[in-house]
């Protein structure tokens, strides 16, 4: 059965003229998102860094209980999202997507700092998954190494206008039927397996990165170990100035 | 539970044993660190813990970059004290090249450093008491006295938790107009607040009852084990590389060394509210000598400011070490003479403090496990740099 759309609106001038008589006039789509927006409970994870700023956002200064997200749950039953802090390893990928997919709906997804965006400045590390989104929807995207708590309650607040537009006639998990796993990575010779999720993320079609920054300069792989044991004075293969002898202290 | 392994000692442990998982997502575990322990009710049989979920080639990152490029990695590291870990670095590169430090710069690092000490021992104890389950109240008090001296460094470097603001040489800039006055303010007032937490804190009941004779570590096992820092000297060993060391101007200040006498969680507690103690008396000191004027960077290495990857340390291999908050920092360096190091290596205390967790928890409850690991005080990205 479907359901007729909801098209009524309230004129905004009778609105407030209510509201000045002390007549709170709402819809119930409103109603219900003012209550989910305002106690969005974070899950306590933090996987490196960034995490630090995550706590210290949380902490008095910065006090993020203003925006109602103040109650960091441990546990991913009971939380609404899920502040990605931090750089995530390919051996730490596959519990992020499961602790994602434990979570409730609706569920929403910040990440945090550079390195959970797309692998920050660890992105040469082989271990380093290069971007959580590969595997989870984002919702928020911060970038920073690490982002300043003012940037987090940002976010935060971005998040809740998303929230603000969302009615329960579109959206998804207010629907019948709705299942969203997410298939957990699993950890294979080469790296991860598969290398990302296609139904969220794909690899750019065509790699502008080439013309934009130019030829990347390669570092030639060392292969020759330098020669420790060699006598100060003697001369070497590279220009060092051989004259001043105390040149390593070699014996620290 | 995806391992499982042999207990040993089968006869002692009857078949009621149960084997659990502890992380990596656990808000106890400071991050993603996991511990795969075997209990007998709730008594820990065996531990064994499981690293590696932040391993981010830290090394070998930077063995492909430029001396200067990886000082900002450096930061991450130990991402409480990111100041001290600069200091490790910068230092051992100044002995690979021999570079002299001028006596200004070296006055400005040592007070961040021990401004660094005050940051990691407030939030180290702020987390501990966490673990005990006063659950972010003392984290609360413990951040509000970190944020005066972030913003210190917000003044001097620019960011608030990464600063970079070592080089090899000296350091970055010089301090803005009015810091010294805000750090001088600082120091004065931290010794209120330390009397309010202790007040709060040290005697307090329940936390005597469950920090005294909790995870306690012989000094034997804690010197062949290779321990250090605030660890080590809880257990009684008079270790500090300041005094052994001597490195930068640590000669000319005046301070103890604070011992403890168990090796329990409540002295390695104490030892961290008297080591601040100690570094307050640094910076009094530092602040009273601050010379005024001076170079903020050796002149051989300014040239190198912008073009650091004309930057060639001859050959050869150096390690230097610092006391850093959390024990003996050591980086190795080998340089074969192009711009890019040909070994990089770092000691990272929090790794070598972390292997003994075993020794320290069997025997006691589950909930003791978790304090004992707070105490041991680890920070992620240095275990898996
Ligand atoms: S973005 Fe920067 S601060 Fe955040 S986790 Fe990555 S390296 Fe650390």
């Amino acid at each position: 059965m479907a359901l007729a759309q909801n098209i009524s609106t309230v004129d905004d001038g009778l609105k407030s003229e209510l509201g000045k008589k002390g007549i709170v006039v709402t819809t119930l789509n409103e109603l219900y998102n003012w209550g989910r927006r305002s106690s969005i409970w974070p899950m306590q994870f933090g996987l490196a860094c960034c995490a630090i700023e995550m706590i210290a956002t949380a902490c008095a200064r910065y006090d993020i209980a203003r925006f109602g997200a103040e109650l960091f749950r441990a546990s991913p039953r009971q939380s609404d999202l899920m502040i990605v802090a931090g750089t995530v390893t390919k051996k730490m990928a596959p519990n992020v997507v499961r602790l994602y997919n434990q979570m409730a709906e609706p569920k929403y997804v910040i990440t945090m700092g550079a390195c959970a965006i797309a692998g920050g400045p660890f992105i040469d590390g082989v271990n380093v998954l290069r971007g959580i989104d590969r595997y989870i929807p984002v919702d928020v995207h911060l970038p920073g190494c690490p982002p300043r708590p003012e940037a987090l309650l940002y976010g935060l607040m971005e998040l809740q206008k998303k929230i603000d537009g969302q009615t329960i006639e579109t959206t998804e998990w207010y629907q019948k039927g709705l299942k969203r796993e997410f298939p957990i990575p699993e950890y294979g010779p080469k790296g991860l397996i598969p290398k990302f999720n296609p139904e969220i993320w794909n690899p750019r079609e065509e790699d502008h990165r080439r013309e934009r920054y130019g030829q990347p300069i390669l570092i030639g792989k060392k292969t020759k170990a330098p020669n420790l044991d060699a006598p100060p004075a003697a001369p070497r293969p590279v220009p060092a100035p051989a004259a001043t002898a105390p040149t390593s202290p070699a014996a620290s | 539970m995806e391992k499982t392994f042999a207990v040993k000692n089968l006869s002692l442990v009857d078949n009621q044993t149960l084997e659990i998982n502890i992380g990596p997502q656990h808000p106890s575990t400071h991050g993603v660190f996991r511990m795969n322990v075997v209990l007998d009710g709730e008594t820990i049989v065996s531990l064994k813990p499981v690293m590696g979920y932040l391993h981010r080639n830290h090394e070998q990152i930077a063995e492909n970059m430029s001396y200067t490029s990886s000082m900002p990695y450096t930061d991450r590291l130990d991402y409480f004290n990111s100041m001290s870990n600069n200091f490790g670095y910068a230092l051992t590169v100044e002995k690979l090249a021999n570079i002299d430090v001028p006596e200004k710069a070296e006055y400005i690092r040592v007070i961040m450093a021990e401004l660094t000490r005050l940051v990691n021992h407030v939030a180290v104890i702020g987390f501990l008491l966490n673990d005990l389950g006063a659950f972010f109240t003392p984290v609360l008090y413990a951040f509000r006295e970190r944020e005066k001296i972030l913003d210190i460094f917000e003044d001097i470097s620019g960011a608030r938790m990464m600063c970079n603001y070592f080089r090899f040489g000296g350091v970055k800039r010089d301090l803005p107009a009015g810091v010294l006055d805000t750090i001088k303010d600082v120091v004065k007032k931290f010794p209120s607040f330390l009397e309010e937490f202790e007040a709060l804190l040290t005697k307090n009941e329940i936390l005597c009852m469950r920090c005294q004779n909790v995870g306690v570590l012989k000094p034997e096992l804690a010197i062949s084990a290779g321990i250090t820092g605030p660890m080590l000297r809880a257990s009684g060993v008079n270790y500090d590389i300041r005094k052994i060391d001597n490195y930068s101007i640590y000669k000319r200040f005046d301070f103890k060394i604070p011992l403890g006498q168990k090796g329990d969680v409540f002295d390695r507690y104490y030892v961290r509210i008297l080591e601040m103690r100690e570094s307050l008396k640094i910076l009094e000191q530092a602040l009273k000598d601050f010379p005024t004027s001076g170079d903020i960077i050796s002149k051989k290495m300014t040239p190198y400011l912008k073009n650091f990857r004309n930057f060639k340390p001859p050959v050869g291999e150096a390690y230097a070490r610092v006391e850093c908050p959390k024990g003996e920092l050591g980086f190795y360096v080998v340089s074969d003479g192009t711009p890019q190091p040909w070994r990089y290596h770092v000691r990272a205390p929090s790794l070598i403090n972390l292997t003994i967790l075993e020794d320290l928890c069997i025997g006691h409850k589950v909930a003791d496990a978790i304090i004992i690991l707070g105490s041991v005080d680890i920070v992620l990205g240095e275990v898996d740099h």
